[in-house]
């Protein structure tokens, strides 16, 4: 209106400008890192500095260093994660099924926090608690020594079924919540039109329900999934010393030696492994809502 | 609604025997925690002596411990501030403007979830090492702010829906500057929203455990003292730690419950 | 008598303390289109569900084709359902979901997609097995929602507001495809509707309802010209209602005064009996054609324009009429009206 342009504190438009301060701490501390650490993965730590000489050494490490502990890591990563999916799915679905469809109104609010519950304990504390069930002297080992099923102490604890069970224990709880969120979202007529047309229960599930919440418990996979092969604490805690998963090597190349080039290479292929689980995923998850 | 058969038929007895036992499964490890957090003696394995409140008293008094649960609550309570007002400003923005880049802004600020937070705080290490800024709490805040913006600006965005913005509209029809608009108006409006995120950032901020570990130096947060205990191995003073924690999150959630509630009944009844 | 279709003995719903559907007895003949005509909460719903076996009654016993199916459940009633909101499954393609309830039934699949094909055609949607749910308009979802519920060959087809997500024309349109389809299959179908224009031009049988009772019920016509009750008398299109007290009858012909005068009722009634006189808008005449009595010279308050008439607010002795004139001879505020009435035209209902 007049002609200067004063930079008015009062003119300030949120609309247009509140974006920006998200978009420049996301760029600024969770890209600008990524990108260190990619480049840091081409440097190499000669004589204790670290320079970027655009090598493929680290790399070729993770192949080769150790008589392939690294590969042997990650496939242990693969295969403890995709086990942990699996299992927390099937546990988790009948679960929220129960939870949607059988349980009467009035005691679903309470069965949710109830089972949402032991998520407030810190997750270190938990995967230290199931310690306390699992090791030699644990209360299961303890249980089954007094109720004369067993004659000597028996260890679960630090081996790869502590931390499946672990981490099912924690992401079961999470699929639940999902998968159930998920299925009562699903049109309460579909179901009804099922039956009518003469669906048995079963058939209902089956026809209708199932393929209805397939999108919900994709992305719950994916979730889990990413989640749980990314994670240091549970294999730490309850894996034992016998067995190392990738993010255990990782730590270890910051820990002891302060590799962060090896570390950075390792990190990247972690994420390689976690980005092509996302295209994998990223094909179930389009459904057309009608 | 559907004809349920009048008595309790298999299908209900496999569902409670079902539910019944995956509460069993869920509660095991937390029922072991909470229950020799009380045992006397330094074993916190059956069979339970007790109770007592030894391992409690101990503590309570052990310093490194009490001082890094008040860092905790000092990083989580800020850090979740910032995240939940970035959260808000990105959400409000991106939903009440047609940006061209909107898919692409969106994707960048939910990338964060799907990167493991070793990965994170890994970055967040070697970057602050190149700045020149300093492992500190200050550190670990910056990191939770990272990991919590994506889930704040998610539960705004899911809010922030045409009815919202027609009463945006009718107050700037009435005379409101963009300020007032967004202070008077929409904040106040979401303001449960805003609460159950900040409260959601909190939770996840208090809990973690890797960027504080690798973004910390002197002053470290709770999970990063109860991890140190674990070297020593298990022992009730754990259980009592990991004890207080889970009562005191359980009496946050209450009192964002409570508040809530009373928001709800004062908004239907006001 | 042969065995009605359907037949609802004492069928009662309550939730808690509030009653749903008061004790309903009803019969449908085999072939009949009737329709359940009511605002909501008048537990038309309520009685189309417990038909259909969606909901338990409190009380009393369901007979379809004579045989009692209280006790079974929706899948093995010889009942199909067309819901409001269609149903029709998302990730099935349109051939899959009229083929669904076959599929149920353990037909070959052939042998479904050939009577799926069957039964599109007959909806008017031939060719459009292939394509998937999202891609269909409004109205065609609607006609494989149809499609779907007649492939199954129900006893009874039970339709909750199916035209309520359509637009005017379409909804005509699809009033008049029902009607059609009905009689060409000679099905008995069941149909839960509040618009009463609706009700009027499809069923055999409209049943209105109020607060879990059944008011009125019988052919649209006579529910019209004749409603049985004063709820009726109102929801079923506009009418007016002068209140009087009868007089006595005389001459074949009951006398009662109200407010505008002494009207003339070919209807019965006891004297000193405190009735509503009904007449509908289009009934108010202007000259003593047909017999017309004279009413009075009523003045013009307001009026609108319809389309085919005027909607006329006009005030006679203080009682406050509407009456339609012909939309050639628009009317004036403040004209004088002559108003007449045939006996036969007049509805005496109990207060």
């Amino acid at each position: 209106m007049t002609g200067t342009t004063r930079f008015q504190l009062s003119r300030i438009d949120l609309r247009d400008w509140g974006l920006w301060p998200a978009i420049v701490w996301t760029a600024l501390f969770f890209a600008l890192p990524l990108g260190a650490m990619l480049a840091m993965s081409f440097a190499e730590r000669v004589a204790g500095k670290i320079t970027l000489t655009w090598t493929l050494a680290n790399y070729a490490a993770f192949f080769t260093r150790a008589d392939g502990t690294f590969v042997k890591a990650l496939l242990n990563s693969l295969e403890v994660t995709i086990a942990t999916t699996i299992l927390s799915i099937l546990v988790a679905y009948p679960l929220a099924y129960i939870l949607a469809y059988r349980v009467p109104a009035r005691w679903r609010r309470i069965l949710l926090v109830l089972i949402v519950l032991p998520f407030w304990t810190s997750y270190v504390i938990r995967s230290y608690s199931w310690l306390l069930v699992l090791s030699q002297n644990g209360v299961i080992s303890q249980t089954l020594l007094g109720l004369g099923i067993i004659d000597q102490p028996i260890g679960l604890g630090n081996s790869r079924f502590a931390t499946v069970l672990g981490f099912v224990h924690f992401f079961a709880m999470l699929l639940t919540l999902t998968i159930f969120a998920n299925l009562i979202q699903i049109r309460d007529s579909y179901r009804k039109a099922a039956a009518d047309l003469g669906a048995s229960n079963w058939q209902v599930f089956w026809h209708v329900t199932l393929p209805l919440s397939l999108p919900g418990v994709s992305v719950g996979a994916f979730l889990t999934f990413v989640l749980a092969i990314g994670d240091y604490i549970t294999p730490q805690i309850l894996g034992g010393s016998r067995e190392l998963l990738l993010p255990q090597a990782i730590m270890l190349q910051i820990g002891r030696q302060a590799d962060f080039p090896l570390a950075s290479a390792l990190s990247m292929i972690l994420m390689l492994v976690i980005t092509v689980a996302f295209l994998i995923s990223a094909r179930r998850l389009k459904m057309e809502r009608v | 609604m559907r004809a349920r058969p009048k008595s309790f038929d298999l299908a209900d007895g496999v569902s409670l025997l079902y539910v019944a036992l995956a509460l069993l499964f869920i509660f095991l490890p937390v029922g072991a925690l909470i229950l020799f957090a009380f045992q006397d003696g330094i074993a916190p394995v059956p069979p339970f002596k007790g109770p007592t409140l030894q391992w409690f008293d101990k503590m309570l008094h052990n310093r490194r411990l009490m001082e890094a649960l008040w860092n905790s609550v000092l990083v989580g309570g800020l850090s979740s501030l910032a995240a939940t007002f970035l959260g808000f400003l990105a959400a409000f923005s991106l939903a009440r403007r047609n940006w061209r880049f909107a898919q692409g802004a969106q994707l960048l600020l939910m990338a964060p979830i799907t990167v493991s937070y070793l990965i994170i705080g890994m970055g967040l290490q070697i970057t602050f090492n190149l700045m020149g800024i300093d492992r500190s709490l200050l550190a670990i805040g910056i990191g939770h702010v990272v990991i919590n913006l994506p889930l704040c600006f998610a539960i705004v965005y899911s809010q922030l829906g045409e009815h919202q913005a027609n009463i945006e509209r009718a107050a700037r029809d009435l005379g409101a500057n963009e300020w007032q608009v967004v202070g008077l108006i929409t904040a106040p409006m979401l303001w449960p929203t805003l609460l159950a995120a900040y409260f959601i950032a909190f939770t996840l901020s208090w809990d973690e455990f890797v960027i504080a570990f690798l973004l910390s130096r002197f002053d470290v947060t709770l999970p990063v003292v109860i991890w140190g205990l674990l070297r020593s191995g298990l022992s009730p003073e754990l259980n009592a730690a990991g004890t207080l924690v889970f009562g005191i999150s359980i009496a946050i959630v209450l009192a964002v419950e409570l508040l809530l509630w009373r928001g709800r009944r004062a908004a239907t009844h006001g | 008598m042969a065995e009605p279709r359907v037949r609802f003995q004492s069928v009662a719903k309550c939730y808690g303390e509030t009653i749903a559907l008061a004790d309903t007895d009803l019969e449908i003949a085999a072939g009949e289109y009737v329709v359940l005509l009511g605002p909501s909460g008048s537990g038309k719903t309520t009685l189309l569900s417990i038909l259909g076996g969606f909901v338990e009654p409190s009380s009393g016993r369901v007979f379809i084709n004579g045989e009692d199916v209280t006790d079974l459940p929706a899948a093995r009633r010889p009942t199909a359902t067309v819901f409001q909101d269609y149903a029709l499954f998302p990730h099935m393609s349109v051939a899959a979901n009229v083929a669904f309830g076959l599929a149920m039934r353990g037909l070959r699949k052939t042998q479904r997609l050939k009577k799926a094909e069957e039964m599109l055609e007959l909806v008017g949607l031939k060719g459009f097995g292939r394509r998937g749910v999202h891609q269909l308009s409004g109205g065609q979802r609607q006609r494989v929602a149809l499609a779907r519920a007649i492939a199954v060959d129900p006893a009874v087809l039970l339709l909750d507001e199916p035209l309520g997500a359509l637009d005017l024309a379409l909804r005509r349109q699809m009033q008049e495809e029902l009607v059609r389809l009905q009689r060409q299959l000679g099905a008995t179908f069941v149909h839960v509707t509040h618009d009463q224009e609706e009700a009027m031009s499809i069923a055999d049988r409209v049943v209105v309802m109020k607060d879990g009772r059944i008011e009125d019920m019988g052919p649209p016509a006579r529910v019209y010209l004749k409603p049985a009750s004063l709820f009726a008398a109102r929801f079923m299109g506009e009418n007016n209602l002068i209140e009087g007290q009868v007089v006595g009858r005389a001459n074949g012909q009951t006398a009662v005064d109200t407010i505008v005068g002494r009207l003339l009722a070919d209807q019965p009634a006891e004297p000193s009996e405190k009735v509503h006189v009904a007449l509908r808008p289009e009934q108010l005449r202007f000259s003593a054609e047909l017999g017309a009595q004279a009413l009075g010279d009523a003045e013009v308050t307001e009026f609108s324009f319809q389309g085919t008439h005027f909607r006329v607010h006009c005030r006679l002795a203080g009682q406050e009429l509407i009456a339609r004139v012909p939309a050639e001879e628009p009317p004036l505020a403040g004209e004088r009206l002559p108003l007449y009435a045939r006996a036969g035209d007049l509805v005496l209902l109990r207060q």
